[in-house]
């Protein structure tokens, strides 16, 4: 596999586009770690892809804060449920980072149903000069031992272990869309669709029920949840999204069981749009605190939105990211995109949002000047290292050379998944099977 | 007649997709969409339980979304029409998915519900749409039976929505193409009638489920589907 899904992930040189897409390689979530040294993917066939950057030399300017693949490994298998007869689908959900502690990295990654704490070390040194085995293993003639030696440690070719530390199983009815770590370092929580569980990250065999939205009678179901995260800095405070728009924050310390949310946040219907697809598109698919821990982004069908933790009655600010599918919607509906689950995105200094869009289309918004852009992740139209080229969609009308029609854009490539870097304006996208690594060379810092 | 006593609003200055006769054609164009829409939905939820791991998320907002269709109809009266109207032998050929998806198969053996079909299609020959309409007083009649005291669902509309509604789905359905009646109609009339009243569907009645993962929709058929019907479901998918 090696040699082969380096090339396929990154493209540091222009390949023939392949048609064909396996399944297995989709990839199905992006994140940087809390320095941005390492990117993680995971796809849908069960696998993780760890990139490293390397470190800039003056020696190769060119390569300098490049990301190349650091380790692969399969961290989740198809399983059975048998009881129930249905296949568990391996594909990863999400991953997320541990804060470093020591030398070691460990990451949480989630399927449907199973999250595991995965440790990756680094192994650069081996002892060499054992007095009872040679080189190669094997027991050396004891009478050709004359004289004791200490072994020692000499450097090796770097060699990266992945090991699975955790496994927090059989927590989960439903399917998990979301984990989140704590600023505590020590728990995390896991939420499927209708429950949120708060884990100990060393204690697999029990897990405590925060959240519990299940009706009684589940013919009265009409609100799942869709994503939720803990505060950065606030170890208490977590929020909690669902299909019908509203974000829930709540507070562990007020009860065990935090049906009952501290605020609501929820903006009103807006009654000149409303349509029998109004429920849907306010269903949210992502939220993200900045890092600031001031704001919450989320993002539904059709925009992303800014709230302030201070005003629960509608958000602060309002993007549109592709408002000319309004129109469009039951077509979207027929065909399901209607259900698609876009992410979104803050940069470091929290001044600019970003999320994914059709036709391999993604969106950044600066909340300081206004300004928004929309860029393409395509092999087609960006040789490495060129610069992207603003795209725009048209709606009838004027029509400018280049501009896309909202009829030819291609639904079936979608960024669902995309990542910003902690410090640098450096982003990751996922299209389909293929990671996209963009820089922003001029502003490299940000501000 | 099929609106006959109830008035209906004048959609002067709407357009509609024919752009020929005004104020008539515009009532059935709305009603054809909205039908429309209901039988996608019910169909996407009756294909949710086919799956391996139906995506409970997607579930409960296609059936929140055919609800609130459920109730638009029921406030409007459209839901109550037919109910008196049970009478004669439901043409074959005009089975349609609605009337299929709505309909238990325990009713339909009573030969409880059997809609006049006949008696509409006199009436509106020359409305292209016209089997699409009986479709609509098919599922009106179903379910009018089932709740004679009134509607199940809550009526949270307001009448002053609904001038919104039709201008929110006339932009809505402005790219939805018109399917050919005849042909859904043709895959439809062999299809076991084991399929659902949304009621049925939501009140859990049914048992027996060898289904997966979705609660909500652990309520289908008791009745597991034959192979022929998974394969004409299959048909329909590629129509829609």
């Amino acid at each position: 596999m090696g040699e082969d899904a380096d090339t396929r992930k990154i493209n540091h040189s222009f390949l023939r586009d392949h048609s064909y897409v396996t399944e297995a390689d989709i990839i199905s979530t992006v994140e940087f770690n809390h320095t941005g040294e390492l990117l993680a993917t995971g796809d849908k066939g069960g696998r993780v892809v760890i990139f490293q950057r390397e470190p800039e030399s003056k020696n190769e300017p060119h390569s300098q804060g490049e990301y190349n693949v650091y380790s692969t490994f399969q961290s989740h298998e198809p399983e059975f449920d048998y009881l129930k007869s249905l296949e568990i689908e391996e594909k990863i959900n999400k991953i997320k980072w541990l804060p470093q502690q020591n030398a070691a990295h460990s990451l949480l990654s989630t399927n449907d149903k199973t999250i595991k704490l995965w440790k990756v070390t680094e192994r650069d040194k081996r002892p060499e000069g054992y007095n009872l085995k040679d080189e190669e293993g094997k027991l050396k003639d004891l009478s050709t031992v004359t004289s004791l030696q200490v072994p020692v440690l000499k450097p090796m070719d770097l060699m990266v272990e992945v090991s699975p530390r955790r496994i927090f199983a059989n927590g989960h009815t439903y399917h998990i869309n979301s984990i989140s770590v704590n600023s505590d370092c020590e728990t995390y929580m896991s939420a499927d669709d209708l429950r949120i569980n708060l884990w100990h990250l060393a204690i697999t065999d029990r897990s405590f029920n925060i959240v519990d939205i299940k009706p009684a009678n589940m013919e009265d179901l009409t609100e799942v949840i869709t994503a939720s995260e803990f505060h950065p800095h606030h170890c208490n405070l977590f929020v909690y999204s669902s299909s019908k728009g509203s974000l829930r924050l709540c507070d562990m310390r007020a009860s065990a069981l935090c049906d009952k949310h501290s605020k609501l946040f929820e903006e009103p219907e807006d009654p000149s749009n409303r349509s029998f697809f109004s429920e849907i598109i306010s269903s949210v698919s992502d939220v993200k605190f900045s890092h600031s821990g001031r704001f919450m982004l989320t993002r539904d069908y059709l925009t992303v939105k800014v709230w302030d933790l201070n005003m629960e009655t509608k958000p602060i600010e309002t993007y549109q990211v592709h408002d000319y599918l309004r129109s469009k919607l039951c077509s979207l509906y027929e065909n399901d995109c209607i259900f698609d689950k876009f992410e979104c995105a803050w940069n470091g200094s929290d001044s600019v949002i970003m999320t994914g869009a059709y036709n391999n289309f993604f969106r950044m918004f600066d909340r300081n000047t206004k300004r928004d852009v929309t860029l393409e992740a395509s092999r087609e139209s960006s040789k490495p290292r060129a610069i992207l080229k603003p795209r725009r969609v048209c709606v009838g009308g004027k029509r400018r050379k280049d501009d896309i029609s909202v009829d030819s854009l291609d639904f079936t490539k979608k960024i669902l998944h995309t990542a910003w870097h902690p410090a640098e304006n450096i982003i990751a996208i996922a299209a389909t099977n293929n990671l996209y690594i963009f820089q922003d060379k001029v502003n490299s810092e940000m501000h | 007649m099929f609106a006959r006593g109830i008035k209906r609003k004048c959609f002067d200055g709407e357009e509609d997709i024919e752009g020929t006769l005004a104020g008539f054609k515009a009532i059935p164009s709305y009603n054809l969409k909205r039908q429309s829409l209901l039988d996608m939905s019910l169909i996407k939820l009756q294909l949710c339980h086919m799956l391996v791991e139906p995506n409970l998320c997607r579930s409960v907002l296609i059936a929140n979304t055919a609800r609130q269709i459920q109730e638009e109809m029921t406030q409007d009266g459209t839901w109550q029409v037919i109910n008196a109207q049970n009478t004669g032998q439901a043409s074959l050929d005009q089975l349609a998915s609605s009337d299929i998806l709505c309909r238990s198969t325990k009713e339909q053996s009573d030969g409880k519900l059997i809609p006049s079909y006949s008696s509409f299609s006199k009436d509106f020959e020359d409305i292209q749409s016209q089997d699409i309409i009986s479709d609509l007083s098919t599922v009106t009649s179903v379910q009018a039976s089932r709740n004679p005291q009134g509607n199940v669902w809550e009526m949270e509309n307001s009448p002053e929505n609904r001038g919104n509604f039709q201008k929110s789905l006339d932009q809505i359905f402005g790219t939805l193409e018109n399917k050919n009646p005849n042909s859904v109609e043709d895959l439809f009339s062999d299809v076991d009638n084991s399929y659902y009243d949304l009621d049925t569907v939501l009140t859990g009645t049914m048992s027996n489920t060898k289904m997966g993962h979705c609660d909500v929709l652990e309520s289908f058929s008791s009745q597991t589907t034959t192979n022929s019907n998974i394969n004409e479901l299959d048909h329909i998918i590629l129509h829609f």
